[in-house]
């Protein structure tokens, strides 16, 4: 290797583990993570993207070409996160050793240079024939067991008080790799995904985010599926949803697993097997209806959008096979539509019923469409499951633990030398902190005064 | 009494506070000073006793959950939480003077709350039913206080820093009351140790939370992602202290950014921007 190419890699190290580097980052990815909180992300309905076209569209493929619409997972976004990493590797590289020799090997001898750097210092006068040994039995009681050198004439102690917390920092760091390392492995070898399981239904497979279909490696069945809701203020069921709750039956090979009978999930209560959890999602209806429109006949599912034969699309919001309990005097199923004319008109909202064609032709002449007659039609609710498997998970709640515990030693536990040199009489204490400066002085001076009590107790003796 | 009557009585006695915290700094006198901090804490204890009496009546109506869970409650918890933390920086330093850039931002939170917003006590949705829900919104907000704080001191730190820039008579009128420069950047390091732990664990309750809710830790919903960008910002500054060019009025910034931020993050995601967290809107 050249001299030239080993500077230059050495000023690209130099310039990896730099704060400065840190700096720009941190604000770096403080200020774009802006950009995919203002535009929406994931699959967008095509409304939307037509709406920030811009001139032909110009916009729309500016900021797909820049991935604003999934910017999280955009190269640009992973690559900053990527040299974060870098950096505080490159950064630990470069500070851990000293900071390890300074842990693990510190300088037990009170030079002047320590005396003169030390947060605290303080000099005692002691008797001239005090006992060296009675001075190293009064510190270990008081400061703790000290490393004793003898030099010439000087006796020298020092005592330390959690070296280790000088690693907390990098404990820190380490807990953010954690995380995206966790991240990472749930991403490789996990999946999330969603079922609908109708009332009675069993399942075996779930669809992935990426569409595709997978095996749960077991069967899932729905036995029940219920909303309850509050109690409104005066008596009654109010609108406010108390709790969704799906019972469930897990057979594997058609046999019952013991324990996932009639098994209770709801909201904040999730259900794991086998390494698959399951979460309460969301819940709707499942069924057909069958309608005539005009002269057509036409079959309609619940959750579909159906198209009417003069281009208008249709929607069933809600259906109900005997309507008198809603419409006194009224009898038969009846329906109310979401319709979306096909002249580009207002949507529009109407009850048809199955036995009152005279208000199906006057709502068509109402709003121009043709005369929709629901003829009936069955339907169960449904349970929507998000599935999930994700290995990494414990790995991120690692890095999320040590996290909390390197902020709290990183912050709050700071490491303390104590030296003592002892010489004709003159005893120097000098104290020194990591952090924590301003208020290590009144404890030192509490610990001056125990020794001196402790040394002048010895004297009296 | 119910709580209602009480949280009234405690923005009264805030507002008298940071009244006498103004007069403090106009006049120099110290019994204006003293007055502000009695004002503070009585008023502390009073909002401590409100938010026990709205739990409890919470379960007098039979719906028996933290008073944590939307917009109102959690401004009334905001401006508690920013008292706390200056009750005990107040205790610790003894810089009054403080109280009157950090006060006015807990009368402002109790303010908008008891005038502009509902303050029904709610029966809680499916997903806010979990014992999370405390511990996220304490650490969350507990944390939010501490930067509040931090602004205020940063706000002092910029105030003086210019004064002694424009003049050589450094200890000369208000600013004698006015800490040291070295103080002030201190006591905003001191502030923002505090409430970057206390973020971080908010952040983290929050996922585990919405993992056990959602089964994904993390989703890049606008809240999650504003919470992130403020944990950002602090982790600059906490580096700032020791990158060339970035100590002193470059950190007294940051921390001023970042609360700003955490406003956003706080009151603007839920009432500007839409995704998961819309509980806290109004």
């Amino acid at each position: 290797m050249s001299t030239e190419s080993r500077s230059t890699g050495d000023q690209a190290m130099q310039a990896l583990a730099s704060l400065r580097l840190t700096m720009f980052l941190l604000i770096c990815l403080a200020v774009v993570s802006i950009i995919g909180t203002i535009i929406p992300q994931g699959q967008l309905p095509p409304e939307y993207l037509a709406s920030i076209g811009g001139e032909q569209g110009n916009r729309f493929k500016l900021y797909s070409l820049l991935g604003f619409f999934d910017m999280y997972h955009s190269w640009w976004f992973v690559g900053l996160l990527t040299l974060l990493t870098l950096n505080l590797l490159a950064c630990t590289l470069k500070r851990l050793p000293h900071v390890w020799k300074l842990a693990t090997r510190p300088e037990v001898v009170l030079s002047s240079a320590l005396e003169q750097a030390a947060t605290c210092r303080t000099e005692l006068a002691i008797a001239a024939d005090t006992d060296q040994e009675q001075l190293i039995k009064s510190i270990t009681a008081i400061v703790g067991r000290p490393i004793i050198t003898r030099q010439e004439n000087e006796l020298h102690l020092f005592v330390q008080r959690r070296p280790w917390a000088r690693l907390a920092v990098y404990v820190v760091h380490a807990s953010v790799i954690l995380i995206f390392i966790g991240a990472i492995i749930g991403n490789l070898f996990g999946f999330k995904g969603f079922v609908a399981i109708p009332e009675g239904g069993t399942v075996s497979s779930f669809t992935d985010r990426a569409g595709q279909e997978r095996k749960l490696g077991f069967e899932l069945r729905c036995d029940q599926f219920t909303v309850s809701f509050y109690g409104a203020p005066g008596g009654g069921p109010s609108q406010m949803p108390k709790e969704f709750k799906s019972i469930l039956t897990l057979t594997e090979n058609g046999k019952e697993v013991p324990g996932y009978k009639h098994a209770r999930l709801i909201v904040n209560e999730p259900l794991s097997y086998k390494g698959i959890t399951f979460y309460q999602s969301s819940y709707g209806k499942t069924g057909s209806h069958r309608f005539m429109v005009g002269t057509t006949a036409l079959t309609v599912s619940s959750d579909e959008t159906a198209h009417l034969p003069d281009g208008s699309s249709m929607h069933v919001i809600e259906a109900v096979q005997d309507v008198s309990p809603f419409r006194p005097g009224k009898t038969g199923a009846a329906a109310q539509l979401d319709i979306h004319p096909a002249n580009g008109g207002a949507a529009v909202t109407l009850v048809s019923l199955a036995n009152h064609p005279e208000e199906n032709k006057r709502e068509a002449a109402r709003y121009g469409l043709p005369v929709i007659t629901y003829l009936g039609g069955s339907e169960r609710p449904y349970t929507g499951l998000q599935v999930n498997k994700d290995p990494g998970v414990w790995v991120v709640w690692t890095g999320c633990l040590l996290m909390c515990v390197g902020l709290y030693a990183a912050f709050f536990l700071p490491h303390q030398r104590f030296w003592f040199r002892y010489a004709h009489g003159r005893l120097v204490i000098a104290g020194h902190t990591a952090k924590g400066q301003a208020g290590f002085r009144t404890p030192f001076d509490a610990l001056v005064e125990r020794l001196k009590t402790s040394l002048n107790k010895e004297e009296t003796k | 009494m119910n709580s209602a009557a009480l949280f009234n009585t405690v923005t009264i006695f805030y507002m008298l506070s940071t009244l006498a915290f103004i007069g403090f700094m106009a006049s120099r006198n110290n019994t204006a000073g003293l007055a502000g901090s009695v004002l503070a804490w009585v008023g502390f204890a009073i909002h401590t006793i409100a938010t026990g009496l709205r739990w409890k009546e919470s379960y007098d109506i039979g719906l028996g959950h933290a008073p944590l869970s939307n917009l109102y409650e959690s401004v009334v918890f905001f401006a508690w939480s920013i008292v706390l933390i200056f009750g005990i920086i107040d205790a610790k330093y003894r810089y009054r003077i403080i109280g009157a850039f950090v006060m006015p931002f807990a009368l402002l939170a109790m303010t908008w709350g008891q005038l502009y917003l509902p303050t029904d006590i709610n029966p809680l949705m499916p997903a806010l039913q979990s014992n999370w829900l405390l511990y996220h919104v304490l650490t969350c907000f507990l944390g939010y206080a501490a930067f509040a704080v931090a602004c205020g001191v940063s706000i002092m730190y910029l105030i003086r820093a210019k004064v002694e820039e424009n003049s050589t008579d450094s200890a000369g009128g208000l600013m004698s009351m006015f800490p040291p420069i070295k103080v002030l950047d201190d006591l905003n390091y001191k502030a923002i140790m505090i409430g970057f732990p206390l973020l971080t664990l908010g952040i983290i309750t929050g996922a585990a939370w919405a993992n056990y809710a959602w089964g994904t830790y993390w989703s890049w919903d606008p809240k999650e992602t504003w919470s992130l960008i403020v944990w950002f910002i602090y982790a600059a500054f906490l580096h700032a202290r020791f990158t060339k060019g970035w100590v002193g009025k470059r950190a007294a910034w940051l921390s001023i950014i970042g609360f700003v931020a955490t406003v956003f993050c706080y009151l603007g995601v839920n009432l500007l921007l839409s995704g998961l967290h819309s509980y806290g809107g109004l």
